[in-house]
């Protein structure tokens, strides 16, 4: 069966001054009908521009330099800036980082949620309206007619990110990318928020791409996981199966820098090093300085994501 | 919001006496007003009991409080040189000034707006980069020049346009109105530019940059990333976040426009406040120079007390606030 959304060898890159950065090389993967994928990785390992660039949001001086990205039967890569338009928050939604700068602050909450009905429906503000109104309720937002006529900072950063959520919920997409979505909000809040948005895709059956460096929440919520590292996807499998079992030398030290790894009163372990920049990458392996089982090779050949024995997918010389 | 309303008008008040006060000194320091109503073959012991029937052997604040009091009524003293109320003099003055003012007004808001935006959204594209360099001439260019320049090149060498004076007027309810004659329209037309030659480019640039500003900000993206048409991401969402900094700087320098017309109207020969401003230093008129900047003072006050207003509307955390 032909996946939902199916990632092949995207490659994104920035063109600088005086060099072209390749901030994503050869990224690969596939979200099923109702399938959840969590892209994890560090602070700039390319996980926030690999969702943006599936609806071809990269800001210049990036540019989508080679892949396909197929969805629903397209390919979004090839689209023009009108055709994606069309799949811009009606069949694939995005809910960003930081509710408190996502909400413009000058228009009320009917207006932006109508304005996105309207963008994609030929329909009556009327009409528009009993959606917003439905889909309030749906995130369980208390007296959802008086929010709609509210301004964002009349409201708590946990109600705002519902509030996102519900617009993304307007159209009934078939997948939504959400970019580490409660990484600003308080840790009770958090757990509200990625249970509603499990629940959620279960009840209408979306993809969920969720972009996220708390592997915790990643397990909770995901089937599927792909680790990132310097523009590449490192290692791919079932959630369960790499939280549990990790295969690739850096998955390993991120499961490892976790504190529930740690025995209580035992220095927290962590991965040496710092992730190389982009204009700087090493040769061979990006990961080889900071690995332990670097070899010869690892410093020569780039390894590809292939398929180990075990199954999992994972980029490494030495995991057989 | 009544509430808000209010509290910027007694803000505006308070700001009147100040200026007020200011003037009021001025006038107290200028000179001997007997000396002035009796001239010399008066003796000595006459002016005296003028200047206590005057009531200027008053203490200041006394004199000063009979000023305000006589200001809020209307009255802001005699012109010496006019022989009538400084009052009258000035309103009768004021219509060529403010639509002077008014049409520069409306022309920068009709041209920087569009143009702004646009060099905000496109700012590689070669005519953003030339209104952008166009708009550093006209910043650095004084008044005068552009006035005088215009004058050579559409009165002296085309003979387009007139080049002094207001034209044919026409009277309506005591308003003598230039707007209404083809004549009128004429005239108002190079005084409007040359008025508008430093504003205009100014607002460019500020609308540009606070537009640039606020095009990266998480909400455009999100804007875009809902996949709302370039038109409606650009005007609703951009351009009224970039409003909110135009709109003060805007009120402060549709003040400051006022002042630039001393120049445009001595330039052009226009009978409007600016040219009468400069006849009264010229013949050291007291009264009319204080009165002069007590109006010029008031509407700076109401134009921005009306920009304060306007901009709780357009922005709903100034009206919170305000209802609180």
């Amino acid at each position: 069966m032909q996946p939902l959304l199916e990632v092949k060898n995207l490659c994104v890159e920035f063109a600088m001054r005086s060099q072209v950065l390749r901030a994503l090389r050869d990224v690969s993967f596939t979200i099923g009908k109702g399938e959840r994928l969590g892209l994890v990785g560090e602070s700039g390992a390319g996980k926030t521009l690999t969702g943006f660039s599936i609806l071809n949001l990269i800001s210049k001086p990036g540019y989508i330099s080679g892949g396909s990205i197929l969805f629903e039967g397209r390919d979004l890569a090839e689209l023009t800036i009108e055709q994606i338009r069309d799949i811009r928050g009606n069949r694939i939604s995005m809910i960003f980082q930081d509710p408190m700068m996502t909400l413009n602050p000058v228009l009320t909450i009917r207006t932006q949620m109508v304005e996105t009905i309207k963008a994609h429906q030929k329909i009556s503000d009327k009409e528009a309206e009993k959606i917003a109104l439905d889909k309030l309720q749906r995130v369980y937002i208390p007296s959802p007619e008086k929010r709609l006529d509210q301004y964002p900072h009349e409201l708590s950063g946990g109600m705002r990110q519902r509030i996102v959520i519900a617009i993304s919920l307007l159209t009934n997409p078939g997948l939504i990318i959400a970019d580490e979505p409660t990484t600003a909000l308080d840790v009770t809040i958090q757990a509200e928020i990625m249970d509603l948005l499990l629940e959620l895709c279960r009840d209408e059956d979306m993809g969920l791409l969720l972009i996220t460096h708390d592997l915790a929440v990643v397990s909770e919520v995901t089937q599927k996981i792909a680790v990132m590292y310097a523009g590449r996807i490192v290692e791919m499998g079932p959630t369960r199966d790499v939280v549990d079992h990790p295969e690739h030398p850096y998955t390993r030290g991120l499961i490892a820098a976790l504190p529930q790894s740690c025995d209580q009163g035992q220095r927290l372990l962590q991965i040496p090093g710092i992730m190389p920049s982009l204009a700087n990458l090493p040769s061979g392996c990006s990961f080889h300085p900071r690995c332990e089982l670097c070899q010869d090779i690892c410093k020569r050949e780039v390894p590809v994501l292939e398929t180990k024995a075990s199954g999992r997918h994972v980029a490494c010389f030495m995991v057989k | 919001m009544v509430a808000f309303i209010i509290r910027r008008v007694l803000q505006g008040m308070m700001v009147m006496v100040v200026i007020a006060l200011i003037g009021f000194a001025i006038k107290q320091s200028f000179g001997d007003p007997v000396r002035e109503i009796t001239g010399i073959s008066v003796s000595a012991e006459e002016r005296e009991a003028l200047r206590e029937e005057l009531g200027l052997n008053d203490p200041f604040m006394v004199q000063f409080g009979r000023f305000l009091y006589n200001a809020a009524h209307g009255d802001l003293g005699q012109s010496f040189f006019y022989k009538k109320p400084a009052m009258e003099v000035i309103l009768s003055k004021a219509p060529a000034t403010l639509e002077l003012v008014f049409c520069s007004a409306i022309l920068i808001v009709l041209l920087s707006v569009p143009l702004g935006i646009y060099c905000a959204i496109r700012p590689k594209q070669l005519f953003a980069k030339f209104v952008m360099g166009a708009s550093t001439v006209g910043v650095s260019i004084p008044v005068f020049l552009t006035a005088i320049m215009l004058i050579y090149i559409f009165s002296i060498e085309l003979h387009w346009l007139p080049s002094f004076g207001r034209g044919e007027t026409v009277n309506i309810g005591g308003w003598q109105t230039g707007l209404l004659t083809w004549d009128g329209i004429k005239h108002l037309i190079m005084p409007t530019v040359a008025l508008s030659s430093i504003m205009l480019p100014l607002f460019i640039r500020l609308i540009r940059s606070e537009m640039m500003e606020v095009l990266q900000n998480e909400y455009i993206k999100y804007a875009w990333a809902k996949g709302l048409p370039p038109l409606r991401v650009w005007i609703v969402h951009a351009f009224r976040n970039t409003l909110l900094p135009v709109i003060t700087v805007g009120g402060v320098q549709l003040g400051i426009t006022i002042a630039f017309t001393i120049l445009t109207e001595t330039v052009f020969s226009w009978q409007g406040m600016g040219s009468m401003f400069i006849q009264a230093v010229e013949r050291a008129d007291s009264s009319l120079m204080v009165a002069y900047l007590v109006v010029v003072g008031f509407i700076f006050v109401v134009v921005n007390t009306v920009v304060d207003i306007i901009y709780g509307l357009v922005n709903p955390t100034v009206r919170i606030t305000g209802r609180k």
